[in-house]
């Protein structure tokens, strides 16, 4: 479970989260939604160590990531998959040398090992046989779907996916959406993705922070959503036309 | 660079020197980069050092018109002049530009794209992983280069002034070989080993906070090898006057 107490960050005289809280349950996947702006990617950044907040505090199963030295932060990171919006693929490495780049590091394991490890991997994202080809080479959803084996290739505790569904087409969306609920599922991990896809937040939004201006303004699921009065995530969740005009129909 | 980027810089070179997490994968990258800067450079130090010692030997020659100097003095002055100045600081200011842009654009383009986050969020120390090994094979093979650039270079005055008939073989022989002393390498190595940390270390530093897209990471590039060539022209002047 990760748990986040009153986080503030300011950039400059911008203060950018104005002291959020808010607890993520394993198995479940939570989702940290608002418009652009509204410092949803600064809040996950903060909670990964990308940012220092200024003040508050972010807990990894009860241990303090904010108040840990270096090598301690080193150990909790490898407990972290995370899949990053652009994907974040090591360019000149292949699909096979990305995902086993971490087994590399920091396992022991003989080359077979990590062989097995990778073909796994790449078979859980419907990617079989894709060792050899560079990012250069893939679409923007298989880039994801790399990016997400390399993200579970070290069975992570917690997994973070920032902007998993920007870029993509609707059905690869809904590809990655599933891939993200069912690895999280499967492997219990504690799941936090931050979008602004409505389509993800009505598909697998079991647990919802929906920021605006910096501040937590509503949490609940996707159940729950379309039934909300607080206007700012009406605002948000009915922007688009589809929306509305599912809600009309409603 | 002001006061805040060079201590940004050290920390930077603090993080990079931290222990490495597996050292196989380390030394992999070095030889890779031994390979990029030495290797790769190989080509271009060679052309730039057979003409500048061309070049020197016919405009010593032109300078020394007296009857009461021996023409064997074209060459100790090549020769000196060589080993001091021209190829250390020549091959350290071409290698900036080659090298340099390419370190700076290189860490630039993962910062920019995510890749440093992603390797910091796998726990992985990326000052160290990207840096050290850019820094080693620099340090190792910048004075490499250097050598090869003066073995090149004698070799070319000796080519260009034979060939006009500035002076003989003999004497440029007698010249290159009269009154030498070797201090004079390790003059040159000192100042080569110092080159090879700033060729690597400045553009990565330049490369490893920049901020912004395409844009900037060309600025960036741009920015790292006109600090790395003044830094290498006041650490020339530093090192000559400390050690000679």
């Amino acid at each position: 479970m990760i748990e986040i107490k009153d986080i503030h960050k300011s950039f400059g005289d911008n203060e950018v989260l104005k002291g959020i809280s808010g607890k993520f349950e394993p198995g479940v996947t939570n989702l940290i939604i608002g418009g652009s702006g509204s410092g949803k990617t600064t809040l996950l950044k903060c909670m990964i160590g990308l940012h220092h907040p200024e003040q508050g505090s972010v807990l990894y199963d009860g241990r303090e990531f904010t108040q840990l030295n270096t090598e301690e932060r080193i150990e909790i990171r490898k407990e972290i998959g995370m899949l990053f919006q652009g994907s974040a693929l090591f360019d000149s490495m292949t699909v096979e040398e990305n995902i086993m780049f971490p087994l590399n590091m920091f396992t022991d394991q003989t080359r077979n090992e990590k062989l097995d490890r990778v073909n796994f991997c790449l078979e859980r994202v419907n990617l079989e046989g894709r060792n050899k080809l560079f990012p250069a080479e893939l679409s923007g959803g298989m880039k994801k779907r790399v990016g997400i084996a390399r993200a579970i290739a070290m069975n992570p505790k917690y997994l973070f996916c920032d902007e998993p569904n920007s870029g993509l087409d609707p059905k690869t969306s809904i590809v990655i959406d599933e891939l993200i609920k069912e690895i999280t599922e499967e492997y219990n991990t504690t799941t936090i993705v931050v979008t602004h896809d409505m389509n993800s937040v009505m598909g697998i939004g079991d647990h919802i922070l929906f920021l605006h201006e910096g501040k937590k303004f509503w949490e609940g699921s996707n159940k729950e959503i379309a039934k909300t009065d607080v206007p700012e995530l009406n605002d948000f969740v009915f922007a688009s036309r589809f929306m509305k005009a599912a809600k009309d129909k409603l | 660079m002001n006061f805040t980027n060079f201590g940004r810089y050290i920390l930077l070179l603090k993080a990079a020197f931290r222990k490495p997490e597996k050292w196989s994968i380390y030394l992999k990258a070095i030889f890779q980069q031994m390979n990029f800067i030495g290797l790769g450079s190989l080509g271009l130090i060679s052309i730039i050092s057979t003409f500048i010692g061309a070049v020197m030997t016919l405009q010593i020659a032109f300078q020394l018109v007296s009857d009461f100097i021996p023409k064997s003095i074209i060459g100790s002055v090549n020769r000196d002049s060589t080993i001091l100045e021209l190829s250390p600081t020549i091959s350290a200011i071409v290698l900036a530009g080659k090298i340099g842009s390419a370190i700076s654009s290189e860490i630039g383009t993962m910062r920019v794209t995510e890749q440093i986050d992603a390797l910091e969020i796998m726990g992985i120390n990326a000052p160290g992983y990207l840096i050290l090994p850019k820094i080693l094979a620099g340090i190792t093979m910048v004075p490499v280069l250097v050598i090869f650039s003066m073995v090149l270079s004698i070799t070319g005055g000796y080519i260009g002034g034979t060939l006009s008939g500035a002076v003989t073989a003999a004497e440029y022989i007698q010249g290159i070989t009269t009154d030498f002393n070797p201090y004079t390498i390790t003059v040159a190595l000192v100042k080569a080993f110092v080159f090879g940390l700033i060729i690597t270390s400045v553009p990565a530093y330049e490369g490893f906070y920049v901020k912004g897209g395409a844009l900037e990471v060309a600025q960036a590039s741009t920015r790292a090898v006109v600090i790395s060539c003044i830094s290498i022209l006041a650490c020339d002047y530093i090192v000559t006057q400390l050690l000679l």
